[in-house]
């Protein structure tokens, strides 16, 4: 079967049927996540929670949600996390040819739309709910995109599980034209709010500052809690309580590999 | 709206029985932990409440300490382990009455056993351990299924943190069930300061991947001198 786009659908028939049958499909992981955005005085601020789960377990204490998509654009995602790494990276591949091919900036504008069109010809089932921001040549702008494909142009922004105490935060906090570290500490007080109270976020504080010509990533911004208690008696496995039941021993070649290409004819490469 | 059944209990032709759209239960989450040694008996259990990704209360006790010697602990639906719970002490009370000598925690295994049972086709959708000191001072660990199938046992794990716990503490503690013969050694050899540090590491870890268990853990710490509580406080988010 020729795919016809970039998904192969194949396997959808059979396993409607094996679902029928009573055969659990495999859970995804989702970034389960509080994820924000606002606009300040000169920028934007997105902020992320690290949590990723499996259902009720954690898969990963420490994952990046803010991704990138341009120079001057970043994307917090939410939902299925494999859906929010690829939908961002196919956006951020093609605006990067679209800057070869027009030589300009790219507006954040632009992303929205590839993001919303991928959603919308899937009906949901790519399961992303993205906070975009950016600053382009019209000045900050940050947007919410929904897994349908449905935007909002807004000033301060919320997504994930953890957007409800997220935006109790912004409703109380958010002013127009807050400078650089009101905006950065109200954003870290929306996702502790997240991280503390939606059971579906948790562990630290990614904080990304966006403004003209400039953007500071600052990933783990607050390193929330370490462990609260350390064993006193550790346990300690003696040598030999995993058995040897064979041994070999190899010679590693000591050549280093540029001494080996130095000896051969290296060809140089065509750019004419 | 009020709740109507759509149609009545039995229809002429067998068709299935129409079922309400709700449901009487919730998974409020939280894991025990029980550990028996040669004099004392170690129980430990979470005290986050939850519903769904929200947190319900941050200091809930999931014990029902019926004297020094002897407790239940309870993870599942908080409601059901309510009912319970006020029934047990009931009942524990009226024994003591009735007998004129404290309750054996032989006895309370088997009571908890049979309350559970009579509620066999609306069970409580509970997760028990029962634990404490038996007649020869040694630890008594029982652990139960939702409907009262129960088993002393050397430690046992339930609630939420069970998948993550039960197989570190099988690992650690590597006692066989009292009931293989020839009979073998059963209950752990396990200081008592290791085996609490053991249980603090195990909630610690838990707390780490479980959702449900965090914000702090109490600890009882059962000898023939009495009941000793530690609570120990676990990660927040």
């Amino acid at each position: 079967m020729v795919a016809s786009g970039p998904f192969d659908f194949d396997l959808c028939s059979r396993n409607a049927y094996l679902e029928s049958k009573g055969v659990k499909p495999p859970r995804l992981t989702k970034t389960g996540t509080t994820i924000v955005g606002l606009i300040f005085k000169d920028g934007v601020v997105l902020g992320a929670d690290t949590r990723s789960t499996s259902d009720t377990t954690v898969a990963d204490k420490n994952c990046e949600k803010i991704h990138f998509i341009a120079p001057n654009i970043y994307c917090c995602g939410a939902g299925t996390a494999a859906d929010t790494e690829n939908v961002t990276g196919m956006v951020s591949s093609a605006l990067e040819l679209h800057r070869y091919a027009t030589d300009r900036e790219s507006r954040v504008v632009t992303a929205m739309t590839m993001l919303k069109s991928h959603l919308f010809r899937y009906q949901g089932h790519v399961s992303a709910a993205l906070v975009l921001g950016g600053v382009d040549l019209r000045g900050p702008h940050l947007f919410t995109v929904y897994p349908h494909g449905s935007t909002d142009s807004l000033p301060y922004a919320t997504m994930g599980s953890g957007s409800l105490n997220a935006m109790a935060v912004f409703e109380e906090g958010y002013k127009e034209g807050l400078d650089r570290m009101g905006a950065v500490k109200l954003v870290a007080r929306a996702i502790r709010s997240g991280i503390f109270n939606d059971l579906g976020s948790g562990s630290n504080v990614d904080v990304c500052v966006i403004t003209r010509g400039k953007v500071d990533y600052m990933r783990n911004y607050e390193y929330l809690m370490d462990k609260t208690v350390a064993r006193e008696t550790p346990v300690v496995y003696p040598p030999g309580t995993a058995p040897v039941l064979k041994e070999k021993r190899w010679k590693i070649n000591s050549t280093r590999p540029s001494e080996a290409a130095a000896g051969g004819s290296a060809e140089a490469m065509d750019v004419s | 709206m009020a709740y109507q059944m759509a149609t009545p209990a039995h229809s002429a032709h067998g068709a299935p029985r129409a079922h309400p759209s709700w449901s009487p239960y919730d998974n409020n989450g939280g894991t025990c932990v029980a550990v028996a040694g040669q004099d004392y008996c170690v129980v430990a259990a979470s005290t986050r409440m939850s519903t769904g990704f929200s947190i319900l209360k941050r200091d809930s006790s999931l014990f029902l300490q019926l004297s020094d010697q002897l407790v239940i602990v309870t993870a599942g639906f908080q409601a059901d382990s309510r009912t319970l719970h006020k029934t047990l002490q009931t009942r524990y009370v009226q024994y003591q009455f009735a007998h004129r000598r404290p309750m054996s925690v032989g006895a309370m295994a088997q009571l908890l056993g049979n309350t559970l049972y009579y509620k066999r086709f609306f069970p409580y959708y509970t997760f028990n351990l029962c634990a404490g000191l038996d007649a020869e001072g040694k630890g008594a660990v029982y652990t139960y299924d939702a409907v009262g199938s129960h088993e002393r046992v050397g430690f046992s794990c339930q609630g939420s943190g069970k998948d993550l716990i039960q197989p570190v503490l099988d690992n650690q503690l590597k006692a066989a069930s009292p009931l293989v013969l020839p009979p073998e050694e059963w209950m752990t050899s396990l200081p008592l300061a290791e085996a609490v540090d053991l249980v603090k590491d195990a909630f610690v870890s838990a707390g780490e991947r479980d959702i449900y268990t965090g914000d702090a853990v109490e600890i009882l710490i059962i000898t023939k001198e009495g009941t000793r509580k530690e609570v120990i406080p676990l990660k927040k988010d």
